[in-house]
């Protein structure tokens, strides 16, 4: 098992989710943050202020994988969230020590295998 | 002159002025966040250059003396216009009423090319427009000109105004292009009370666009006043019970939408018609808009904002129905269908033709003509990041965070870099 970290433009998250989603994977959790890497800063003014944005918006998705779904999650991340300028973020993997579902109980490869809500109880 | 019609007409002037700021509020909670102030902005800035091409030049075009299709360069730079009597109020009360309407005219095309028209051109295109096809549209129908002639009935300028400004913002869509979001991902409003202010500053304002349009403060006024409060009160209950019979919910977008088309609807007919008859077509007129809008999501026409379906079917469903509605007993002269005068609904859709084919032509030359010299759209990757901070360089909702202040020495090099600066080194900060 493995926590995959994506760090992403926030215009790509759409196709980003599209891509995941339409390959099963279904379980994420994101989180909007900012940060800096070596993408080129807007300078922005405000009447007599100039300012260069240091921290850019991105879009932090962690999900949490079992092993055969790791490489095709990655290879989605390189693609969907890809655009070839600088700035378009990193992917970082993770050794998970333990997965848990909370609903059930569950441990690990069964936590984090996708159940749907409508096929395994009424709504 | 007189007193009441001047102090009127004072107010009315001053509160259509507010329609254009609300139709910023409008439009811009419509859109992204990150194309907030942008969209905003295409309504704001509208009340400089426009203004002032306006008194320099176009006020003259629409109504200086001229013939059918255009008036003359008599009142260029406001020769001529000053205090003197124009009907009952100075005439340089009444040239700033009208600029008031030229004002937001150009402003309301702007919807249709929300989040991707580079904003130098669209500033190039609205002042030209204003004189091109503004100033022409206005002559025919209030200065004098071929559709007055013809006995084309338009109060307050559903066919000037709405119709003018939705065959533009048509074409302008087509021309300018889809975003490239539009129709693969979900784009969503991102402020509503934004929407829902806009439309009840729309409101209040049109109380001035309409009840001004009598250009006195008498019976007429009363009248298109009334009007103006009931038709889209009709336009919001119709909508609402469309939402609800259909199954659906009823929202406080398509609330705000209903207003905005109830009062394009009431426009052209709003000192011609009896209060009842207002009710009537605020109700009628809400259908044609409602599907509209549900249908033109469907196609390729990204017209971001709906213009053509809230001003151009509005515009249209109301000026051709002030040739059914209109009465004597009310307009004092002008008869509809129902006065007997069935020629007049023909009259009122020739008059909505004419308004589109040239509008539609024009606006097509001018945007061509403007492609020639400068790009229309801003580039995909500046379309990713949002036009507030590419061609504005600012955030509508920014916290500060990692904001560098630039001492003065750079500052001279960030703004010749016009909206951003490579950082040397990358992470040297």
């Amino acid at each position: 098992m493995k926590l995959i970290v994506a760090i992403v433009r926030p215009e790509k998250l759409s196709d980003v989710l599209e891509a995941l989603f339409h390959a099963d994977v279904r379980g994420l959790t994101i989180s909007r943050v900012q940060g800096h890497g070596g993408e080129i800063e807007h300078v922005e003014n405000y009447r007599g202020t100039s300012v260069k944005m240091a921290l850019a918006e991105k879009v932090r998705i962690e999900i949490g994988v079992s092993n055969h779904f790791v490489q095709p999650t990655i290879a989605i991340l390189l693609s969907a969230a890809r655009t070839g300028e600088v700035g378009d973020g990193k992917i970082m993997v993770l050794p998970i020590e333990k997965i848990y579902r909370i609903r059930t109980g569950e441990s690990d490869q069964d936590a984090v295998t996708p159940v749907h809500a409508d096929s395994n109880q009424s709504l | 002159m007189n007193n009441a019609d001047i102090a009127w007409m004072l107010v009315s002037t001053a509160l259509v002025l507010l329609m254009t700021p609300a139709l910023a509020f409008f439009y811009g909670g419509l859109v992204r966040s990150k194309n907030a102030l942008n969209t905003m902005m295409m309504s704001f800035i509208a009340l400089g250059p426009v203004a002032v091409v306006w008194a320099l030049l176009g006020y003259s075009l629409a109504f200086a003396p001229g013939g059918p299709a255009i008036g003359s360069l008599a009142f260029a730079g406001l020769r001529g216009v000053g205090l003197e009597a124009q009907g009952t109020i100075p005439h340089l009360l009444f040239m700033c009423f009208q600029g008031t309407f030229a004002i937001i005219t150009p402003a309301l095309i702007s919807g249709a090319v929300a989040e991707r028209m580079r904003f130098n051109a669209y500033l190039a295109f609205i002042t030209a427009w204003v004189l091109v096809v503004y100033a022409p549209v206005a002559h025919w129908v209030w200065g004098g000109g071929f559709l007055a002639s013809m006995g084309a009935l338009d109060f307050a300028g559903g066919a000037v105004v709405h119709v003018n400004a939705a065959s533009a913002a048509l074409v302008a869509a087509l021309v300018v292009g889809p975003r490239k979001d539009y129709g693969r991902h979900a784009i969503l409003p991102h402020n509503v009370p934004f929407v829902m202010l806009g439309a009840g500053l729309l409101w209040f304002g049109w109380f001035g666009f309409n009840a001004g349009s009598a250009l006195s403060a008498g019976t007429t006024a009363s009248l298109a006043f009334a009007n103006t409060l009931l038709a889209p009160a009709a336009t919001l209950a119709s909508w609402t019970l469309i939402d609800l019979v259909r199954g659906g919910r009823v929202t406080a977008v398509g609330a705000a939408t209903a207003i905005v088309v109830g009062l394009v609807v009431v426009t052209p007919a709003a000192g011609y018609i009896s209060p009842m008859s207002a009710i009537a077509m605020g109700a009628i007129g809400a259908f044609p808009s409602y599907f509209a809008l549900i249908y033109r999501a469907k196609t390729k026409l990204d017209d971001s904002l709906d213009v053509v379906a809230a001003h151009g079917l509005g515009g249209a469903t109301g000026a051709i129905l002030t040739g059914v509605f209109a009465e004597a007993a009310w307009s004092g002269g002008a008869n509809g269908l129902l006065g007997g005068n069935p020629g007049q609904v023909l009259t009122q859709l020739a008059s909505v033709v004419i308004v589109l084919a040239y509008s539609g032509g024009m606006t097509f030359a001018l945007l061509k003509a403007l492609a020639l010299v400068m790009p229309l759209r801003i580039g995909d990757r500046h379309e990713g990041l949002g036009l507030d901070v590419t061609d504005h360089g600012e955030e509508a909702y920014t916290h500060g965070d990692g904001a560098i202040l630039v001492k003065p020495k750079e500052s001279s090099l960030a703004r010749s870099a016009v909206d951003v600066v490579a950082v040397h080194g990358g992470g040297a900060l």
